[in-house]
């Protein structure tokens, strides 16, 4: 049995269907990168791991268990934005994700257990490279250092799937390298399982294990909404080393 | 020659600009008064200063006769501890509600019709519906002043709620928050500056119905003071109440204001950003 399996899932939103007759397993460890043109569904399938949206038919299951029909601490989530509290520093951002569970009721610790957090806290601040700004308030750091400290919010809850959805879409190319490989350094050092979606097919499969292509295969072009989008492509890379199968595959994807 | 819309002031010259209207207000009504007076010296329209100078005087300065008070200090302290009490109990019902209704579905169908009608009712038009069944006393004007600024509070923060991104609260789940949690620590430090703005905003209509329900029944207040010697067209009188009455207002809006930036300097910083 698979970590994840996703079960015969089909989504349509009324008459309009978006994804039809997903049929994936995916292993613990496996960084999926998925790609696709806009609408083609990726981002729905994103949301429907996150528990955002639900499938309308068939299931998800995720070690074992059939995914919670809402968001929780199993899946950690970085959005392109919005992913940050602004009211709170970074320290506190970081901070935040334990106190939700050591505090149920009062929401903020004190004394020693705040000692804990905070030590563990500023682990994860190191380990994305916010230690320098650990007070200052997210409108004061840059787009990239707002999208560390989202990545370091959602490592607190050691998440047994992380999402990413369009990370780096907002960010400048040079920025964007360096998170390339903060994320890949993180993917390696926690063995976590990581689904990505990007809209831009090289970061695909630069960063991850495998990537998958949605696209019709069906279209009828008197009703465009009568199929959905399946994975067209599910290709493993191997880390890194394929560079030069890269442009070709690229070629293939792009042009279709 | 640039185009006006692109010349700024200097910075003495913007002082000067925001002080001119004033003096020139000041000289008109300094002349005016000297004319009018001039011609009938027992004119009550536009008093003199010194005669403005004398009531102010006669009413904050000097104890009443018979009752060994202040009537200027008397009448401040009733209206400020009315306008207070109502427009505290708003925020905080504008707080209460507007987050509930805001955050969660359930409570946004049972409540925001109720909300949206009630905030559509005049409040004018139910005062006397409130001296009826509350009294003549503190409770009726205090309740119309509540009823006139708390629903539209309450909208005022569901609306703010709602305007949270959906992925703040979404990373908050996946952090592990409940609803409380989500509320208390998400969502309640992010709508109390917006509070405080909503309570600057307020203050304008908090004003107004109270001072409304001052001049129909009352013993003591700013407002009953004005309309009880506007029976005499004591001018001498109204003009210093309705100047220490701006400058109350302006002084609460002042330091709701600095409160806020004290309190929340990420949000004040996001504003000027913008």
């Amino acid at each position: 049995m698979s970590f994840i399996t996703i079960n015969n899932v089909w989504k349509s939103y009324g008459d309009n269907l978006v994804l039809e007759r997903l049929n994936l397993e995916v292993e613990q460890g496996e960084f999926v990168s998925m790609v696709g043109a806009s609408g083609c569904g990726k981002s729905t399938f994103l949301n429907m791991l996150l528990g955002r949206e639900q499938p309308t038919k068939g299931s998800i299951v995720l070690d074992g268990e059939t995914l919670k029909d809402e968001p929780d601490a199993d899946r950690g989530i970085v959005f392109q934005k919005y992913s940050v509290f602004p009211h709170l520093t970074v320290l506190q951002n970081v901070m935040i994700a334990d106190e939700f569970s050591k505090a149920k009721v009062l929401g903020w610790t004190f004394g020693s257990s705040k000692k804990v957090i905070k030590e563990k806290a500023l682990e994860f601040i190191e380990a994305v490279g916010l230690t320098p700004a650990v007070k200052k308030y997210p409108h004061e750091l840059s787009g990239g250092m707002q999208q560390r400290l989202a990545i370091a919010q959602a490592l607190m809850k050691s998440p047994k799937v992380l999402l990413l959805d369009e990370p780096f879409g907002a960010l400048d190319p040079g920025i964007r390298s360096d998170m390339h490989e903060l994320i890949h350094d993180i993917w390696q050092k926690n063995k976590l399982t990581i689904f990505m979606v990007t809209h831009d097919i090289k970061e695909g499969f630069e960063l991850g294990s495998r990537l998958w292509v949605f696209d019709k295969v069906r279209n009828d072009p008197q009703a465009p909404n009568a199929y959905g989008a399946q994975v067209t492509f599910d290709l493993p890379l191997s880390a890194r080393a394929n560079k030069e199968d890269l442009n070709k595959m690229i070629e293939k994807v792009s042009s279709n | 020659m640039k185009k006006i819309m692109n010349i700024k002031p200097t910075k003495p010259l913007a002082a000067f600009l925001s002080l001119l209207p004033f003096v020139i207000i000041f000289f008109v009504y300094l002349t005016a008064s000297g004319e009018r007076l001039a011609e009938n010296p027992n004119d009550k329209l536009l008093p003199s200063f010194q005669q403005i100078y004398s009531a102010i005087d006669r009413l904050a300065f000097t104890e009443n006769k018979r009752t060994g008070e202040y009537l200027f200090w008397q009448d401040t302290s009733a209206s400020l501890y009315r306008i207070c009490i109502g427009i505290g109990i708003s925020s905080l019902l504008g707080l209460i509600v507007g987050l509930l209704t805001g955050l969660i579905p359930l409570a946004r169908s049972g409540l925001s019709p109720l909300v949206t009608f009630v905030s559509l009712v005049p409040p004018m038009a139910i005062l006397p519906i409130l001296f009826i069944s509350f009294g003549l006393g503190e409770l009726a004007k205090v309740m119309l002043i509540i009823i006139g600024t708390a629903p539209v509070m309450m909208r005022d923060m569901q609306s703010h709620v709602r305007q949270l991104p959906a992925e703040q609260l979404i990373k908050a789940q996946t952090l592990g928050a409940s609803t409380w949690l989500v509320s208390l620590r998400v969502i309640l430090p992010q709508i109390l500056p917006r509070l405080l703005s909503s309570m600057r905003l307020s203050l304008g209509a908090a004003w107004l119905f109270l001072i409304a329900a001052e001049a129909i029944a009352a013993q003591e207040g700013l407002g009953y003071r004005i309309f009880l010697v506007r029976r005499y067209m004591s001018m001498d009188v109204i003009f210093p109440y309705v100047i220490w009455i701006t400058l109350l207002a302006f002084l609460m809006d002042y330091l709701l204001r600095k409160t806020s930036e004290k309190a929340f300097p990420w949000y004040h910083s996001n504003e000027s950003g913008k």
